[in-house]
């Protein structure tokens, strides 16, 4: 099930707003490139991250990718679980493998993301661009 | 270069024009889900189910692996043995027919060309089996290395190698071949049908798993393919992909080509000692090899894995004190020992299991501590 409310960015995190605060993971889509996710390092609680900016990283056995944050704000909340099951990522990637919760500092920045169809299109080129 | 490795009918363009192959199972792995990638100028699959999932196969029940970018050379002729002889380190007189080992070919400076295995078919017809990535680079060093006017053929189009790894992999194969594979012991081979069509069929592999590795005609590559599903499926035999093989080699400390030994390594300093048989006679790398030994060597390369939280990869640089000494030349979390771990080499000093040594993993240096190698051993049966 995908929520209508949630948004895309191109570097494939998916955002949803909730209570003004902005909670982000990386999608199924992402989550399929990476391959097994074994590692996951996130900024802590009260760090400012800055959209676009590298704010972590995401370890599969075959790579390292950079996390890009999708909108810039102060973290509130890290998702701790990841630390004993980074495997949730893969698992759960829209549910129990989000990231982080972030207190956008200028909500606006909301504004430019891929909504759902759009994102939609945008994988299905990046899929045809791999072939 | 011109040759090696092309399956001729194969040959595509990739999107930038670059010419890549396609091997004989190509549109199979693509049909089972395989996503391929470029490797070596090959279109090969990286993972099918997920790396993961596919180490684990071969570690408890079996695995298949298309490795027909592998270059093969074959070697004839009475000048055969000799010229093997002298440009490998292991000891070909050890061998007998049905008989294979592992071994290397050296530069004059004692470092790696390539690594590759030497099959004795006949006391004057040796298969050579080597990288693909080098395959071009060893053909010309071999004809370019052959005084004695030996026979040596590029059959690298001629042959389609098939790997199946695992501990269910005599029971999957056996009722495929007409030979009985419980006489064929670890490193050693048969040359027998499998589903009627000619194979060599070899107790080797690159997993650190019990394991078959058949070479066939490429026409015969996608029926027998398909064969050893229909037997494998039940049996929990997977496709597995070169993500999996990589970490499987990686957990039993089996050298890649590129990553941990290469042109500026020597076999002393990669602790690959048991393929250099120093006194057999002469072989090309043997003088410097010798001279290394009397002066000794001063960096090594070792298994590690990390005390700190992080995953070091190739090329990560390793710190000891405050100075880089060197790099990681393979490492990844590994699936099945579930340890992030790596080998690296290191100053002599260092190499004692439980030394401490640092990584520094973008930009931060993290401790990790020298271990034993391999990091897996398989139960012996």
């Amino acid at each position: 099930m995908v929520m209508a409310e949630r948004k895309y960015t191109t570097t494939h995190e998916w955002v949803e707003l909730e209570d003004g605060k902005v909670r982000f993971g990386i999608t199924t889509y992402a989550q399929e490139q990476l391959g097994d996710v074994v590692f996951v390092e996130l900024p802590s609680d009260g760090e400012t991250v800055s959209r676009g900016e590298t704010m972590g990283t995401i370890e599969s056995v075959k790579a390292v990718s950079d996390l890009y944050a999708p909108v810039s704000g102060t973290v509130v909340e890290s998702n701790g679980e990841l630390e004993a099951s980074p495997e949730l990522v893969n698992q759960d990637p829209y549910g129990k493998g989000w990231l982080v919760v972030v207190d956008p500092s200028d909500a606006g920045e909301l504004e430019g993301l891929m909504d759902e169809a759009s994102y939609a299109t945008f994988v299905a080129e990046e899929k045809e661009k791999e072939h | 270069m011109k040759g090696c490795g092309n399956f001729h009918k194969n040959v595509q363009e990739n999107r930038r024009g670059v010419r890549v192959n396609h091997t004989p199972l190509f549109e199979e792995q693509v049909r089972l889900g395989g996503r391929m990638v470029e490797f070596a100028g090959f279109m090969m699959p990286v993972q099918f189910s997920g790396l993961v999932d596919e180490h684990m196969a071969v570690r408890t029940a079996a695995g298949v692996f298309d490795v027909s970018h592998m270059g093969e050379v074959e070697v004839k002729g009475p000048e055969a043995f000799e010229f093997v002889q002298s440009i490998t380190t292991n000891d070909v007189s050890k061998l007998s027919v049905g008989r294979a080992h592992y071994t290397s070919m050296l530069t004059e400076r004692g470092t790696f060309v390539d690594d590759l295995l030497v099959y004795m078919l006949a006391e004057d017809h040796f298969f050579l089996v080597i990288n693909a990535a080098n395959a071009p680079k060893d053909i010309q060093w071999m004809r370019d290395h052959n005084p004695m006017g030996a026979v040596i053929e590029d059959r690298c189009a001629a042959y389609a190698q098939i790997a199946v790894q695992g501990p269910n992999t005599e029971a999957i194969l056996q009722p495929m071949v007409e030979a009985d594979l419980p006489a064929v012991k670890y490193y050693r081979f048969t040359i027998a049908k499998v589903i009627g069509r000619e194979a060599i069929v070899s107790r080797t592999g690159y997993t650190g798993e019990d394991g078959f590795e058949i070479y066939c005609s490429p026409e015969d590559a996608a029926p027998i393919y398909r064969e050893l599903f229909t037997h494998g499926k039940s049996q929990g035999l997977k496709p597995c992909g070169l993500g999996a093989r990589d970490t499987l080699r990686l957990e039993a400390c089996m050298a890649l080509y590129g990553n941990d030994i290469d042109d500026a390594h020597t076999p002393w300093e990669a602790g690959l000692d048991w393929i250099v048989k120093i006194d057999k006679g002469d072989f090309i790398g043997r003088p410097a090899l010798q001279e290394q030994k009397e002066t000794g060597i001063t960096r090594k390369l070792v298994g590690f894995e990390m005390i700190d939280k992080g995953i070091a990869r190739h090329g990560y640089p390793v710190v000891i004190g405050d100075e880089v000494t060197g790099e990681v030349t393979s490492g990844t979390q590994l699936p099945f020992v579930g340890k992030a771990m790596g080998m690296a080499y290191v100053p002599v000093a260092h190499t004692e299991p439980g030394t401490e040594i640092l990584i520094d993993i973008r930009g931060r240096r993290l401790k990790a501590r020298v271990v034993p190698m391999p990091f897996y051993k398989r139960q012996k049966s």
